[in-house]
């Protein structure tokens, strides 16, 4: 630590050079934080809370209608403590391009993701009203939605028999709130009651696309779902049951192979940026040999010279990777406004900074070792004679 | 002051630069490329730059190292825009690729996809009656009432689940799409549970050769063709029409109608007499606009994703290349000086500092180019696309190899520009007694 000011000033003895290689540094590790951090948003599935919860969709494909009387016989399976059903809405609001994520959903619904808050009030406001819906705080934000509202949707799946076309009215009564900032994406949506769907849907009814179950305990969840896909087995509505954790990433993987794409990028940056911290540290090491045999002389050893130059390049990196990595945690939340809340981050995730502080590490060592031992087996008089 | 004034000035100048740079069609690009030859050959300022430069290519050897930098540097950014936007550029010739001017698809109004859309019966009757629709020699309308489903099928190689685009056609849809070629196998017959299958969807899932039987909805299907026609329908499924709303008890709906137009220009007269029928709540769209506004958004994403890659990438490259062309400056700071003693002007010097590195900068993007042509050019990869896997590949044209070395060149100039500036205004005494 005493020799952390002799290694500063070694790093800043051509300023300009080491400000020009900072800022490759800089541009290297944004790209890193800002990839990675979508690809962990979109390989977490944005859940923390979601292994006690199965997905039961219809096995032919998940568009495919599910019959609402099967909720009963799902919740009589043992192991199974609660069961909603949902069916796709697709609805816009005003605009084909304003997509909202709507779901015609069971009462318990709700009580399945406890990560979603809903004031009580609200809540019995909504049971209430049969033409009720709560929408996510995100949502309300982008359109400007407020508790009493009146809305029209139009659904582009569904005609309604109240209004004779495509348009379903919809009164707000709760605005919920994601406790865990990782379920936000869950904000973008909007539920009503599925009695008030089936009631006005002009196609036919007793029909649910899919159902959430919670399990009372997830080291069983692999024996409930086989349970469940039994009741089901041999009829003509067949059942798939999976966690999910692989419902949601069934969807991802099939999106494209993001972290092959992420993977192969940083391959090439980082390539190329350790070709070019360890040219100039190549640069500054030859520079300084005969400032590096005067410390020789003066009594530093041979392995303290080796550090010391090892040290600089991984302070360069470190320096650079820092400073990166704080720009993408500045540029997230904007990036992720922006988006529309299709992008669930909201911050720079702990674990892209543990993979970027040991990026930073490996490359300055490998990077410096090569002119730490250059400069370690500098012989002193050829030094100091410029031979 | 006065130096900062000068640098201002070449940042302005650099800006206006990169902006025409951007704007130039390679005509432009070919033109001032004519005349900066003309003046390296014909005039005195010119053939002096040539000598300058000559003598700082000769010793790029001894400079291995950054010039590996530079390369390496701008071949990266290069490649991986190149590759990004040849995804991009493959997936909408994929999504669009089936689209034509005088085919119209008819899906229920307010629907943006067929997966959204339901006709019933009446409806398909009433659309194929109306006016615009061509006839066949036997007076049938050339017209295909289609179902589409999405269905579980297992990825080829894993244990993976995807949903393939199972459609059910009626017998005119062949003639609808006369660019689909069956390649292998046979069509399948009407009324029997068999498919036949697009090219990409026979490459990525598994049981999709010509005899393999696979299970669908409740039935198992027989495989008796592979059909190719390089557009979104080689990712799909094909089977008749009452086999396929059987196995997945949709009735005697459809989703979509596509019908032939006697004639590009019959399609407003189909689209008002569909809008003028009472019975009807349809909207009509020729297959060219359907097709282009399915893959509008995802082509937007994938290309403000590459660019927005690429500008970071080339920000890091441009200050990697200004440092090694400091340092090379810095150590040729004394024959610079001496050929400006000895009467060489400022501009050869600026401008042979600026042709190395742009040199170097061609370099790096003809390298990265041609290495994502030889790995990328033709890779087929596949994506969701509305709830359906879509196969397509990758498609590394000429144009997107230019816009890779328009790049490299605009990394070259600015990252040239400044060491150029610094070699040329050097003050030559002070050059000189440096050791």
């Amino acid at each position: 630590m005493k020799y952390l000011h002799l290694i500063w000033a070694g790093l800043f003895r051509r300023k300009s050079r080491t400000l020009l290689t900072l800022v490759s540094i800089v541009a290297a590790f944004v790209l890193f934080g800002l990839l990675d951090s979508v690809s962990i948003a979109f390989s977490a599935g944005n859940s923390v809370e979601g292994a006690g919860r199965l997905i039961v969709t219809s096995r032919m494909s998940m568009q495919q209608a599910l019959p609402e009387s099967l909720g009963a016989r799902i919740k009589a399976v043992p192991g199974v403590t609660d069961v909603a059903s949902a069916n796709w809405f697709g609805g816009v609001y005003q605009d084909a391009r304003n997509q909202v994520i709507s779901f015609a959903v069971s009462p318990s619904y709700i009580d399945l993701y406890p990560e979603l808050t809903l004031p009580a009030d609200q809540r019995k406001a909504w049971m209430a009203t049969r033409t009720g819906a709560i929408v996510g705080a995100a949502l309300a934000k982008k359109f400007g939605w407020k508790v009493g509202d009146k809305i029209p949707l139009q659904s582009t799946i569904f005609p309604s028999k109240a209004s004779g076309g495509q348009t379903w009215t919809f009164d707000i009564a709760g605005i919920f709130h994601a406790k865990d900032p990782k379920a936000a994406g869950r904000e973008q949506m909007l539920m009503f009651h599925w009695k008030y769907f089936d009631e006005n849907n002009a196609f036919g009814s007793g029909t649910v696309h899919w159902y959430v179950v919670k399990v009372a305990d997830p080291a069983h969840a692999d024996a409930v779902a086989n349970a469940i896909d039994t009741l089901s087995a041999n009829s003509d509505h067949e059942t798939k049951t999976q966690t999910e954790q692989a419902f949601q990433a069934s969807f991802i993987k099939q999106m494209a192979n993001v972290g092959l794409i992420v993977a192969s990028i940083m391959g090439a940056v980082f390539f190329t940026l350790l070709l070019l911290t360890g040219n100039t540290m190549m640069q500054a090491v030859r520079e300084r040999t005969s400032e590096l045999a005067v410390f020789k002389t003066i009594g530093f050893s041979s392995r303290s010279v080796l550090w010391m130059v090892l040290a600089e390049s991984v302070l360069l990196l470190v320096l650079g990777g820092s400073i990166g990595l704080g720009v993408v945690a500045l540029v997230i939340p904007g990036m992720a406004a922006a988006s529309g809340g299709m992008l669930p981050i909201h911050g720079l995730d702990p674990r892209t900074w543990g993979l970027g502080v040991a990026l930073m590490l490996i490359i300055g060592v490998v990077v410096g070792l090569l002119p730490a031992l250059r400069a370690m087996r500098l012989n002193i008089v050829d030094a100091l004679s410029g031979r | 002051m006065k130096r900062f004034l000068f640098n201002l000035m070449l940042v302005v100048l650099i800006a206006v630069v990169l902006a025409v740079w951007v704007m130039l069609p390679w005509m432009g690009v070919l033109a001032a490329a004519v005349l900066l030859a003309l003046w390296l050959g014909l005039t005195r300022n010119g053939r002096q730059t040539v000598s300058v430069t000559s003598v700082g290519l000769r010793t790029l050897g001894q400079r291995l190292g950054s010039v590996s930098v530079i390369v390496i540097g701008i071949a990266g950014v290069v490649g991986v825009l190149v590759a990004l936007l040849a995804m991009g550029s493959g997936l909408s010739a994929t999504l669009q690729g089936g689209g034509r001017d005088d085919t119209a698809i008819v899906l229920r109004g307010g629907s943006t996809s067929e997966a959204q859309s339901v006709l019933v019966r009446s409806d398909v009757d009433a659309i194929t009656q109306e006016p615009g629709v061509q006839q066949d020699a036997k007076g049938k309308p050339l017209a295909s009432a289609e179902l589409v489903v999405a269905a579980n099928v297992r990825k080829k190689g894993s244990d993976d689940d995807a949903n393939a685009q199972l459609r059910g056609i009626d017998p005119m849809a062949w003639a609808l799409r006369p660019d689909l070629k069956i390649i292998r196998g046979r069509k399948f017959h009407t009324g029997m549970r068999e498919l036949v299958v697009g090219e990409g969807a026979a490459r990525e899932f598994a049981h999709m050769d010509v005899g393999d039987t696979v299970k669908l909805g409740r039935e198992d299907w027989k495989v008796v063709g592979v059909f190719a026609s390089h557009d979104a329908y080689d990712s799909e499924l094909w089977a008749d029409r009452a086999a396929v709303s059987d196995a997945f008890r949709r009735g005697n709906s459809a989703e979509s109608v596509l019908v032939r137009l006697t004639s590009p220009a019959a399609f407003d007269r189909f689209k008002a007499a569909l809008a003028s029928d009472p019975k009807l709540k349809v909207e009509a769209q020729t297959t060219r606009d359907y097709f282009a506004k399915q893959s509008e958004q995802l082509t937007r994403v994938i290309r403000v994703v590459g660019i927005t890659v690429g500008v970071i990438m080339a920000i890091g490259a441009v200050f990697g290349a200004l440092n090694c062309m400091f340092a090379a400056v810095a150590s040729r700071a004394r024959e610079i000086a001496t050929l400006r003693a000895i009467g060489f002007r400022g501009t050869p010097v600026v401008t042979s500092v600026m042709l190395e590195t742009m040199l170097l900068a061609l370099a790096g993007g003809v390298l990265g180019a041609a290495v994502v042509w030889l790995l990328f050019n033709g890779y087929t990869a596949s994506t969701l696309s509305g709830f359906n896997q879509v196969v397509f590949r990758f498609r590394v044209d000429p144009a997107l190899i230019w816009t890779g070395l328009k790049w490299a060149l605009a990394i070259g100039f600015v990252g040239g520009l400044f060491p150029a500036v610094r070699a040329a205004r050097l003050p030559v005494s002070t050059a000189l007694r440096e050791l």
